[in-house]
């Protein structure tokens, strides 16, 4: 019954396999992350100095467009999606995902969806121009007519989520161990089950959203055109409805992976686990209740300025009990300090910093000074980067001996470690400044008196994209070379099921689930 | 096993999305007419006029904008009046199709403050119909009104505008649908 991988290339069309498929968004999702990067490259270089020196306004407005839509659709999420499929099976005890085939139909309308979304940058008309928010009239009355094939590539990523969130559902709900019981599983399943949930509430919004824009510009509606008796507010309101859940679907699977490495690396189990939970639970109910923050602008009435304000507070306390939980789990622990570990530690000190500027923001009054300035660019890139991204990279370092059997290059990861760190936050903590000082956003020039700390963060950013091509080397570099290891605990303080198998994994794992005792002996959670 | 999560599941995905489409956009307009924001007051006030309270004097502004490309001359014949709370007032705006082509506008109005949206009532306005011109014609278009003697006493100055759109394609195209 068990048998190897297919030969060739048929393997990677056809496969059915969990650590396939896994692979296979890993893989896809880096290559859009450099995709994404190449744009942010472009946007830094234009704005190293003021004046306009290499590219037109219109150009540079497809890349700030693109380079969102590319990292948030195209790398953050296909990222923690292949993690999952990578991890869920194999920390729960379970064969594979529930639903194999739907599996891989989900991860191969992605790459036709991210391909007609970049043909675009070589049409007549240009690449969308209008911001990854897409705001209504600019996306409908003054679009570019590409705007059609991003309606159409939205379409299909949000059918691609939605499968797989489902998928993820049932394989956490009807797939777990005999033993695995709700409140035994790992944080990073825990996470990601609360995550799929929010997907599948909010992707069909945003396909909602799309649909009407589709409506709009085609058919003659007028959902968002006031000139037909629609509202463009309207477009705001229904883009945030599922923009605001959205950064949490970003970032949950993120505390998921902080939480499953801080407890190996400081030799403690989790602290709170079950606040943990509960706080994740909190964190997502509040994502539907508190949209309209972005919109403060809008012109709404100060009632409902004061309830978005106070209702967006509110979600740091359950935020705050998971950096309290972080910072216990590591008091009196005996720490090392790998790749991963570092990654995590950074994780926890600039995702915080950046939730206090999301703080500042929800205060209305100062967000109407904020509002569209380089502030809130720093704000989410703390958020986005050094949240999601770092996460993502302290996940490869920490599980990639586990995947291949190889161990990476502990100097090289370092080093990529510190470049990373100090180049992203060369580049985005100037940016604070700039927004303070009143840089408006989306912009292709600026007034003179920007131009020191522009050229300063247009620096760091080049050493921070740097840094990204040392990531890929060294994985390369152990995937084909790197010291071979067999222990099943590539780290000595690691908990979890995945650990208790051979290393690297066979093709197929759990096709008999693990005893109860082994379960037991492997569990996150602290006795 | 799977099969009766995942029709869930994907019930609930597809409730999701009528959702968006199908009750979004009436609960948003619901929402700015209990709240009076958003595009407001779109045909006549019908109940009983009130008596005049002559011992108020309100100023009502007029302002015009031209949406996107709109070439029309558009503009309120006078920039402002001073009525008191109950009396009717007659006021024009003069549109001017400098083109040399038959167009089709449509105005939409928006009241500031926010607290003298629900005071200003419409009894006639060009803005409840679509405004056809043909090349080069021009018009004056009648907008009669009275204040609500009910207005918070802060509000002294109420300032109506009115945005103009081109609307002859989307005209255009729905004669064609028909």
């Amino acid at each position: 019954m068990a048998h190897g991988p297919a030969k060739g290339v048929t393997r990677w069309l056809f496969t059915t396999n969990h650590k396939d498929i896994g692979t296979l968004y890993l893989w896809f999702s880096f290559a859009m992350f450099i995709l994404g990067g190449f744009f942010a490259m472009v946007i830094r270089a234009e704005l190293f100095e003021p004046g306009m020196q290499l590219v037109r306004p219109e150009f540079f407005n497809q890349m700030t467009t693109m380079h969102g839509l590319v990292m948030v659709f195209g790398a953050i999420m296909p990222s923690f999606v292949g993690l999952a499929n990578w991890m869920i099976p194999m920390m729960i005890g379970a064969p594979d995902m529930a639903l194999p085939r739907m599996n891989n139909l989900s991860f191969w309308i992605l790459p036709p969806a991210f391909l007609m979304l970049a043909s675009t940058l070589f049409m007549e008309a240009g690449a969308p121009n209008f911001g990854w928010t897409f705001y209504a009239p600019l996306s409908t009355t003054y679009a570019p007519e590409t705007v059609n094939y991003f309606i159409f590539a939205v379409h299909i990523m949000g059918a691609s989520s939605i499968m797989g969130s489902i998928n993820i559902v049932a394989t956490v709900l009807n797939m777990r161990a005999p033993g695995m019981t709700m409140m035994k599983m790992p944080l990073f399943v825990w996470t990601w089950l609360i995550t799929a949930f929010l997907l599948i509430a909010v992707m069909p919004v945003l396909a909602g959203a799309v649909t009407m824009m589709l409506m709009d510009i085609n058919f003659g509606t007028a959902f968002f055109e006031a000139a037909g008796g629609g509202d463009p507010v309207l477009f705001q309101h229904i883009f945030w409805f599922f923009g605001h859940p959205e950064v949490y679907i970003i970032i949950l699977p993120a505390f998921g992976v902080i939480s499953e490495i801080i407890p190996t690396f400081s030799r403690k189990p989790l602290f709170g686990y079950a606040s943990m939970v509960y706080a994740t639970s909190a964190i997502a109910f509040l994502s539907f209740i508190v949209w309209a923050h972005h919109m403060f602008l809008v012109g709404m009435p100060v009632s409902g300025e004061l309830y978005f304000m106070y209702a967006t507070m509110l979600i740091a306390v359950p935020t705050g009990v998971k950096v309290f939980n972080w910072v216990s789990t590591m008091f009196r622990g005996a720490i090392s300090y790998e790749t991963p570990m570092l990654f995590a530690i950074a994780f926890v000190i600039l995702f915080t910093l950046g939730g206090f500027t999301g703080l500042m923001l929800a205060i209305a009054p100062s967000d109407i000074q904020y509002h569209d300035t380089y502030f809130v660019v720093a704000h989410f890139h703390y958020v986005m980067v050094a949240g999601a991204v770092f996460s993502m990279s302290a996940a490869v370092y920490y599980w990639l001996p586990k995947w291949t059997g190889r161990m990476y290059n502990e100097a090289m990861g370092k080093l990529h470690f510190w470049i990373s760190f100090i180049g992203f936050n060369i580049t985005f903590f100037p940016q604070h400044f700039l927004g303070l000082g009143g840089m408006p956003r989306r912009y292709a020039d600026y007034a003179l008196q920007f131009a020191d700390w522009n050229m300063v963060s247009s620096i760091g950013a080049f050493i921070y994209g740097a840094s990204q091509i040392l990531f890929l080397y060294n994985v390369i570099a152990t995937i084909v070379a790197g010291k071979k290891v067999s222990e099943p605990k590539t780290w000595d303080g690691a908990n979890g099921l995945e650990w208790s198998l051979p290393t690297p994994p066979p093709y197929h794992t759990f096709t008999t689930p693990p005893d109860a005792s082994v379960i037991e002996e492997n569990s996150t959670v602290a006795h | 096993m799977h099969k009766a999560l995942v029709a869930k599941l994907l019930g609930g995905a597809i409730v999701m999305f009528a959702f968006a489409v199908f009750a979004m956009p009436p609960l948003y307009r619901l929402a700015c007419d209990v709240l009076g924001i958003g595009p407001q007051q779109y045909s006549a006030y019908e109940e009983a006029a009130a008596a005049v309270d002559e011992s108020r004097t309100v100023k009502v502004q007029f302002m015009s904008t031209n949406q996107g490309a709109m070439p029309w001359v558009f503009e309120p014949a006078q920039f402002e009046v001073e009525v008191h709370p109950g009396e009717r007032a007659e006021v024009a705006y003069y549109a001017k199709n400098t083109t040399s082509r038959d167009m089709v506008a449509q105005a939409i109005p928006s009241v500031v403050p926010i607290s003298a949206v629900d005071y200003l009532h419409k009894i006639e306005c060009f803005c409840f119909e679509r405004q056809p011109l043909g090349a080069g014609e021009e018009t004056d278009m009648k907008l009669v009104f009275f204040v609500d003697p009910e207005l918070p006493k802060s509000v002294g100055t109420l300032t109506l505008s009115y945005s103009v759109f081109d609307i002859t394609d989307r005209v255009a195209s729905e004669v064609s649908l028909n």
